[in-house]
C-alpha cells in the first residue's frame, strides 16, 4: 500500500459509536478480534444520548403477564406486518438478556418498589415496557456501553468520516477516511466492516436528527453494491417543539403521554377520540403524527401550528422528577413551565424504519463481510417503530452484528486493498477545494430540505415525488458544483459537500421507493393511495446501484412459520 | 428583522482574532443558531462541534461574553442587547481551528479510572433510594465546562496531577453506585489529585445539568480519601496489623 496514506487494520471495523456500533464492538472484541471503531464525533456524542424514554423489553417487572410473544404481536402490528418476522421474534426474545446484560455493565435504571428495573408504557405496547432512566435512557445507555467498550480495549477513531467502503471482489475490505481535525486522508483495512451509522434526519429541515444523520451508512453501502430495503418508510415523530423557531423540531419524548400527557386542539377538544378512540394518545407514533398534522391543517391548531399536549394535571413533583429534562427543555427555550401549562407540539422527522438490507441472524448486508445494525439497517421496524423498539434494537442487533463480523472474520483471509479506488475516493473528496467561485454546500443543503419536507413529508402524492425526482436531479448537479473556502483543517463547509452526496442518494431513495409503494402503510401516507394494499403488505422495496442508475424492484416477504402466525393469532 | 453582531474568535494554536458576524435574529434563538446562520451564509469554514442542539450531548460549549456555556441553550435574549456577543473556545483546553478546542485529554483521564466492577454475588435487587444519589451524577453529559472553569486546570495547568470535576463527579457515580466493590479512593488521592480542590464552587455553577458537583461528589470522596488516608485512629490500627502480617 502507498506510504501517502496512514493506513490501520483490524479484523473488524465499526462505523458509528452510537449504541448499535458499541455494543457490536464490545461483542466483537469479546471474540477476540481487533476492533477499531470510527466515529464523525467524540467519543460519547452519539445520537444515542437523545433517546429519552426508554429500551422495550418484555420483562414483565410490571405488568407479569408480558413475555416475548406480546412484544413481537406489538412490534408486528406497529410496524403494519411489514417487519422481517425472524428480526422481531429476535428482538423480542433477547432484549431482556440484553437489558440485564447492560445491568450489569453498570447501567442504573430507575426501580420498582420491590427493587427491580422500572417499566413504563408506551404507545403501541400492550404492557408497561419501557425499562428506564428518567427521561434520559439513552444517556445512561452509551455511558455504559462506552466505558466498557474502552476498559475492554477497543481502538477509537474519533471525529473522523468515512467516505468511501473499500471492496475486494465481491466482498468489502475496509474504508477510506479523513480526520475532521487535519483534513488528512486514513485507510482501514478490515475483514469485516460493521455500518452502525443511523438515520437520515438531515435530509429535511424538521427533524429532531443531529448534524450527524445525513445517510452516510446507506449511501456507502449503496455506493459498494449492497442493497437497501423499504426506504419509503420515514418515521414523523408526533411531538417535537414548534415554538420558538429556533427550536423547531426537538424532540419531546413520549414519555411524557407514557406518564398520562393529553393532546388538545384549540378548541380543547381531545382529538385523539376521532383517531384512535382505544388507545387515544398511546396510539402509534404514524396515527398520532398524521392525527396532529390532520387538526392543523384542517384549522383546529395552535397558535404557531401544532397541537397542544399537557401533563400540568400531574403533581409538579412528580413531573420534575419522571421527565426532568422535558421540564428544562421547555422552561430553558419556550418559557414554558409544564408543571403549570400545556406544550406546543408538532411532527418532527425522527426515524428511518428503512436502511441496509441484512440477514435476521447476522446483519450481513448483500455485500458479503458488510455488516449494518441499529437504524442504518432495515426489517425489524417494518413500516413504522413502535417507541422504545430502538434502544432494544441496538442491543440486540449490535451484538449480533459483532458476533457475525468476529466469526467473518475469523473465517475468511484478510482482503486485498485496490489503489485505484483509495485514489480516486481520494479526488472526490477533495473535488470541491479544485472548483472557484461555486455555490455555498450549505445553500444547497437548504434547499434540498426544503423539497423533501414540501414534496416527499407525511402525506405523499405522484405529482409532488415525481416533481422531487427532478428536482433532485437539480440538486445533485448543483452539489457537483460547489466550492469550499479556506483549508482542509476542520472545515465544516468542506464535510458539507460531502455528507450533501449522502443525503442526496438517501432522499432519491426514499422518493423512488416511497413513489413506487401505491398504497399507504404505517409511516408511508399516499393521498392517492390512502388504503391498505392487501397486495403490497406481501412486498419489500429493494433499492441498488445499477450501474450509474438506482435500480428498484419489490422483493416478496419471507413466509411467517405457522407458529408465529398462531403467536399473532392469539390476541393477548 | 432584528440584528445582533458577533465577534467569533477565529484562528488557531498560533493564534487568531475576534471577527465580526452579523446576523438576524428571530424569536428564541439560541447562541449556536447564530453560529449556523454564519457557517451557512457568512463563513461555512467557521469550525464548531455540535450535536444535539437540544442540550443532551455536551458538544457546542464556548464562552459566551466571558461565561463558559452550552452555546445550545445560550438564548440571544437572555444577553445583553444592543452589545456585541462575544464567542470564545474554552481557555482551558488547546484551540484547534476556531471555537473547536482538543479536549482528548479528557478521555485519558477517564482511561485511568477503574470501570464498574459488580460485588461478588451482587443480587441487582435494590431500590430508588439506593439510586436517588447516584443518578445525580450519571446526568454528565460530558461538556467539560467545569473542567474549562477550574482553576487546577485553567489557572494552574496541573494537568498530570489533577482530574477535574467531570472526573470525580464519574468517580462519585462509580463508587456510589450500591452494586459496585471496587474502591477508587487511592487513585483519588494520588492520580487524580484530589486535594487540589479547594472547593470554590466554580464547577457546580456553570454545570449544565445542576449536578452538585461540590457538594454531592467531591466532598464526600474527599472526606473518603481523609478516613482512608488520615484518620489518625485508622492510621495506629493499620500499623499495628500492617506490622503483625509481616
Amino acid at each position: 500500500m502507498s506510504d501517502r496514506f496512514e493506513t490501520h487494520e483490524h479484523d473488524v471495523l465499526v462505523v458509528g459509536a452510537g449504541g448499535a456500533g458499541l455494543r457490536a464492538a464490545i461483542e466483537a472484541l469479546g471474540q477476540g478480534a481487533s476492533v477499531g471503531v470510527v466515529s464523525k464525533s467524540l467519543l460519547g456524542k452519539a445520537h444515542t444520548v437523545m433517546a429519552e424514554g426508554g429500551i422495550a423489553a418484555a420483562m414483565a417487572n410490571v405488568d407479569s403477564a408480558d413475555g416475548w410473544k406480546p412484544h413481537f404481536r406489538d412490534t408486528m402490528r406497529g410496524g403494519k406486518m411489514l417487519n422481517n418476522w425472524r428480526m422481531a421474534q429476535l428482538h423480542a426474545q433477547e432484549a431482556p438478556e440484553r437489558v440485564k446484560e447492560l445491568e450489569q455493565w453498570g447501567a442504573l435504571f430507575d426501580r420498582t418498589e420491590d427493587g427491580r428495573i422500572l417499566q413504563r408504557a408506551f404507545g403501541g405496547h400492550t404492557f408497561r415496557r419501557l425499562c428506564h432512566v428518567g427521561d434520559r435512557t439513552g444517556l445512561e445507555m452509551i455511558r455504559t456501553l462506552q466505558d466498557r467498550g474502552v476498559h475492554m480495549g477497543f481502538d477509537v477513531y474519533m471525529e473522523c468520516t468515512i467516505v468511501r467502503l473499500l471492496t475486494d471482489g465481491e466482498r468489502c475490505a475496509g474504508a477510506l477516511a479523513y480526520w475532521r481535525e487535519t483534513g488528512r486522508f486514513v485507510v482501514f483495512k478490515a475483514k469485516s466492516v460493521v455500518m452502525a451509522t443511523g438515520g437520515i434526519g438531515k435530509a429535511w429541515p424538521i427533524t429532531s436528527n443531529s448534524w450527524e444523520y445525513t445517510g452516510d451508512g446507506m449511501a456507502l453501502a449503496y455506493e459498494a453494491g449492497a442493497e437497501l430495503m423499504d426506504m419509503e418508510f420515514v418515521q414523523f415523530h408526533p411531538t417535537g417543539m414548534v415554538w420558538p423557531p429556533g427550536v423547531q423540531g426537538i424532540l419531546v419524548t413520549e414519555a411524557v403521554r407514557g406518564e398520562g400527557g393529553i393532546l388538545r386542539n384549540k378548541n380543547g377538544e381531545r382529538f385523539m377520540e376521532r383517531y384512535d378512540p382505544k388507545r387515544m394518545e398511546l396510539s402509534t407514533r404514524d396515527v398520532v403524527a398524521r392525527s396532529i398534522y390532520t387538526e392543523v391543517k384542517e384549522g383546529r391548531g395552535t397558535e404557531h401550528g401544532g397541537a397542544y399536549l399537557d401533563i400540568s394535571h400531574k403533581p409538579a413533583e412528580y413531573v420534575k422528577k419522571k421527565l426532568p429534562s422535558m421540564y428544562h427543555q421547555f422552561k430553558e427555550l419556550a418559557d414554558v413551565d409544564i408543571t403549570k401549562g400545556a406544550m406546543e407540539v408538532g411532527p418532527t422527522l425522527h426515524y428511518m424504519m428503512g436502511g441496509i438490507r441484512v440477514e435476521a441472524e447476522t446483519a450481513q448486508s448483500s455485500l458479503p463481510g458488510l455488516f449494518a445494525a441499529g437504524e442504518a439497517a432495515a426489517g425489524l421496524h417494518g413500516a413504522n417503530r413502535l417507541g422504545g423498539n430502538s434502544l432494544s434494537d441496538l442491543l440486540v442487533f449490535g451484538r449480533r452484528a459483532g458476533l457475525a463480523a468476529a466469526q467473518h472474520a475469523k473465517e475468511t483471509p484478510a482482503p486485498n486493498l485496490d489503489e485505484g479506488q483509495i485514489t480516486s475516493g481520494e479526488s472526490e473528496a477533495l473535488s470541491a477545494f479544485q472548483r472557484q467561485g461555486g455555490e455555498n454546500p450549505y445553500a444547497v443543503h437548504r434547499d434540498l430540505q426544503k423539497v423533501m419536507q414540501n414534496l416527499v413529508g407525511i402525506f405523499r402524492i405522484r405529482e409532488d415525488m415525481e416533481k422531487a425526482l427532478v428536482e433532485l436531479a437539480k440538486l445533485k448537479e448543483r452539489a457537483a458544483h460547489t466550492s469550499i473556502e479556506g483549508s482542509r483543517m476542520f472545515n465544516p463547509g468542506w464535510h458539507m459537500s460531502i455528507e450533501l452526496k449522502s443525503m442526496l442518494t438517501v432522499s432519491e431513495a426514499v422518493t423512488r421507493s416511497a413513489l413506487m409503494r401505491e398504497e399507504s402503510r404505517g409511516a408511508h401516507s399516499r393521498i392517492d393511495f390512502p388504503e391498505l394494499s392487501p397486495e403490497w403488505g406481501t412486498k419489500n422495496s429493494i433499492i441498488w446501484r445499477d450501474g450509474s442508475a438506482m435500480g428498484l424492484r419489490q422483493d416478496k416477504l419471507a413466509e411467517m412459520p405457522a407458529e408465529l402466525k398462531q403467536v399473532l393469532a392469539e390476541d393477548k | 428583522m432584528a440584528e445582533a453582531l458577533l465577534k467569533v474568535f477565529r484562528g488557531n494554536k498560533d493564534g487568531g482574532q475576534s471577527v465580526e458576524f452579523k446576523v438576524p435574529v428571530a424569536p428564541g434563538m439560541v447562541v449556536l443558531d447564530a453560529l449556523h446562520y454564519i457557517q451557512g451564509h457568512l463563513a461555512p469554514d467557521l469550525a464548531v462541534r455540535w450535536n444535539c442542539k437540544a442540550g443532551k450531548c455536551g458538544s457546542c460549549s464556548a464562552e459566551v461574553n466571558g461565561r463558559p456555556r452550552l452555546t445550545c441553550k445560550t438564548r440571544m435574549d437572555s444577553l445583553p442587547q444592543n452589545e456585541p456577543i462575544t464567542v470564545i473556545p474554552l481557555k482551558t483546553f488547546p484551540v484547534i481551528k476556531d471555537l473547536v478546542t482538543d479536549v482528548s485529554w479528557n478521555y485519558k483521564v477517564n482511561k485511568k479510572i477503574p470501570p464498574f466492577t459488580p460485588k461478588p454475588g451482587a443480587s441487582w435487587k435494590f431500590y430508588q433510594d439506593d439510586v436517588d444519589r447516584v443518578q445525580e451524577f450519571r446526568k454528565c453529559i460530558e461538556c467539560f465546562l467545569c473542567q474549562n472553569v477550574c482553576h487546577v486546570l485553567r489557572d494552574h495547568d496541573k494537568y498530570d496531577q489533577f482530574g477535574g470535576p467531570r472526573f470525580f463527579v464519574r468517580v462519585a457515580g462509580l463508587d456510589m453506585h450500591p452494586m459496585d466493590g471496587v474502591s477508587r479512593t487511592k487513585l483519588l488521592k494520588n492520580d487524580l489529585g484530589i486535594g487540589l480542590c479547594n472547593i470554590t464552587k466554580c464547577c457546580t455553577e456553570v454545570c449544565p445539568e445542576d449536578i452538585h458537583i461540590t457538594d454531592n461528589a467531591i466532598i464526600p470522596l474527599k472526606e473518603r480519601v481523609v478516613d482512608e488516608f488520615y484518620d489518625p485512629v485508622l492510621w495506629i490500627v493499620r500499623e499495628i496489623r500492617g506490622a503483625r502480617e509481616t
